[in-house]
């Protein structure tokens, strides 16, 4: 047995002989021409050739993975047909004399190049689109065929790389999963194996692998395992089935509302930490976003997102939910998410420490960023706010007047924005025990039972030598939940959860029971949780 | 010659897809259209070069149009941008 770690490409889990997919790079040699005419004649002949390939595979590609995706070939024809590229070609061609198979390679490989050395991770995955379409173009001077995939047994395919287009043209029900040595998350390949719900690996470091050997592919944990020993392999046909029990409940469960037996509904909303997840959220069919994660737009950047940055995600994120509630959680940063150039203190007791809503009242340029940022989006579909960290109703009454301001600066400016809804987390039990008070100052409560726990127990989660003590269902947690809910139905508002005990199927049950209005879910637990919803009172 | 800036609001900045919708827009025209970031300047219809600039989200470019429909040309790729990058 052996096992590799690879990038995750698309999850999943996949159990079969392994398929090696030799690189169709093609050795080209130099060779001297005496007709540049008729050889310039060759190339124009088998780039038109390639555009056609080129329009087939569009074809081909729509239906499998959508237009937005398939758009990719499109692009592959238009950059075969860039100037600057053909002209390239056809120089060296007429200028020093050789013949058009080399000019393509060299040509290809200087843009290639071009693009591997820039400075943006998606720009430099590019390079294997340039790769891609100067083979094929190199291919069909060679008058090599293009290769089909026929009649075959469905397989694990490994290969250095895959192109794109040799990627779509694999037959999807003999595929299992794709494992690349090389290859980069942002490659055209690895966001059609996305597309086409296929468990993919990139940038693995395996060895070579005779085919037919029997082989793992983890994309949870992003592991290739080859020659897996008996334990190994019965344990992934656990979860295998376990995962293809899933599948059958998403498509009887899809669809339908999330109503318990006795007819409430419940509104089961889903996690997110960034604009892309919002795939995952229609696809698993949630019925709206109860804690959009702001923090990915401060973590991923090397200095604070500007409002036109954020406006445009959270514009994004609401257009794509068409209407549906979108909660917006305002950043979380500190404690255990650090960002240097928020610059810090060390802190004795971060969890405890300058964190969250503690930031954004001292620092209120970055809050008030922010909040227009939110306003601004925020006619663009419906939604809702929620603040961390609350543990004073002074807090909620700052944040109000904050926003008022904001307000009015974008009245003045004659910049429009919508009605927002405003909620606070209900994490520290400071915040459970002026619940009622809070309730008179916000439209909905949000329990993030993750630090609700951690504050009630005093455990600290990163510790695990605490797990013994560490009880998800303690009787406080949860007595505290339902006075959270009593407290806003008393006030005449909603209260929900978007902590991980949310996505307890053990206490789905419970929670209805005890009155709570809405539950947030990571999006793979949208339709496990709606089905407790269903069974339950 | 009419020119306007503009900052680009796509997540990706002007990637693969974005550079090709735009070079075979620029194409609908007869006008000499070119697209500057910083001191680098290109010709929109030249999709590798615009790729090759890097434009990323946030980030302000300017576009020059300059022909004989330079009016109509520069007041629809204006709208094109907006909608499209």
């Amino acid at each position: 047995m052996e096992q590799f770690k690879g990038k995750i490409a698309f999850g999943g889990i996949a159990i079969g002989p392994v398929r090696t997919i030799g690189s169709s790079h093609q050795m080209v040699r130099r060779t001297r021409v005496e007709d540049v005419t008729q050889e310039l004649k060759r190339f124009s002949d088998a780039k038109e050739c390639a555009i056609e390939e080129l329009k087939a595979l569009y074809e081909k590609a729509l239906p499998q993975v959508g237009e937005e995706h398939a758009a990719i070939f499109e692009v592959h024809q238009m950059m075969l047909d860039d100037a600057d590229y053909c002209e390239a070609i056809e120089h060296m061609i007429a200028s020093q004399q050789v013949n058009a198979e080399f000019a393509v390679a060299t040509t290809g490989d200087n843009f290639a190049e071009m693009f591997a050395s820039m400075d943006d991770d998606y720009m430099r995955a590019r390079s294997a689109d340039v790769k891609d379409i100067s083979e094929r173009v190199i291919r069909i001077l060679c008058g090599v065929h293009e290769s089909t995939d026929g009649d075959q047994h469905p397989a694990i395919i490994l290969a250095d790389d895959l192109a794109p287009s040799e990627t779509i043209q694999l037959d999807r029900k003999s595929v299992l999963a794709f494992v690349t040595r090389e290859g980069s998350v942002n490659s055209h390949t690895a966001i059609l194996a996305r597309m086409m719900n296929i468990p993919a690996l990139v940038a693995t470091p395996a060895g070579e692998v005779t085919d037919g050997t029997l082989a793992i592919v983890d994309g949870k944990q992003g592991l290739f395992i080859t020659d897996p020993d008996g334990e190994t392999r019965e344990k992934y046909e656990k979860l295998l089935a376990a995962e293809q029990e899933q599948r059958k409940l998403l498509a009887t469960l899809k669809g339908r509302e999330s109503v318990t037996k006795s007819g409430r509904k419940i509104h089961l909303y889903a996690n997110i930490g960034g604009v892309s997840d919002v795939a995952a959220v229609l696809e698993n069919d949630a019925e709206g976003i109860g804690l959009f994660r702001s923090e990915f737009l401060y973590l991923q950047n090397n200095d604070y997102p500007t409002e036109e940055e954020q406006f445009s995600a959270y514009r994004r994120v609401l257009e794509m939910m068409a209407g549906k509630r979108v909660i917006i959680r305002t950043m979380d940063i500190g404690a255990d998410k650090k960002i240097d150039y928020f610059n810090l203190d060390e802190e004795e007791n971060p969890a405890l420490g300058y964190r969250a809503i503690r930031i954004c009242l001292d620092r209120q340029e970055i809050f008030r960023t922010q909040l227009r940022a939110l306003y601004r989006a925020s006619i663009y579909g419906r939604l809702a706010v929620m603040i961390p960290m609350i543990a004073s109703r002074w807090e909620v009454v700052e944040v109000k007047r904050i926003m008022a301001e904001v307000r009015s600066e974008l009245d003045a400016q004659e910049i429009p924005y919508g009605e927002i809804e405003l909620g606070v987390m209900i994490e520290t039990p400071a915040a459970v025990m002026i619940a009622d008070e809070l309730a008179q100052e916000v439209q909905f409560f949000s329990i993030g039972t993750n630090d609700l726990t951690q504050y009630t127990l005093a455990i600290d989660r990163q510790n695990n030598k605490l797990d013994r003590y560490y009880d998800a269902h303690h009787p406080a947690v949860l007595k505290m939940i339902k006075m959270v809910v009593d407290a806003a139905h008393e006030a005449g508002i909603w209260a929900g959860i978007c902590g991980e005990l949310g996505a307890d199927t053990e206490l789905t049950r419970t929670f209805v029971e005890m009155g709570v209005d809405e539950l947030s879910v990571a999006p793979g637990m949208v339709l496990p949780i709606r089905k407790g919803i269903l069974e339950a009172e | 010659m009419k020119t306007f800036d503009h900052v680009v609001k796509d997540e990706l900045g002007i990637h693969a897809r974005p550079a090709g919708i735009l070079a075979k827009e620029a194409k609908n025209y007869q006008s000499k259209v070119t697209m500057k970031k910083g001191d680098k300047e290109v010709d929109l219809t030249r999709l590798m070069a615009v790729m090759a600039l890097g434009v990323k989200q946030g980030e302000k470019v300017t576009v020059s149009v300059e022909g004989p429909d330079e009016d109509s040309a520069c007041a629809a790729l204006k709208k094109f941008f907006e909608e499209q990058v």
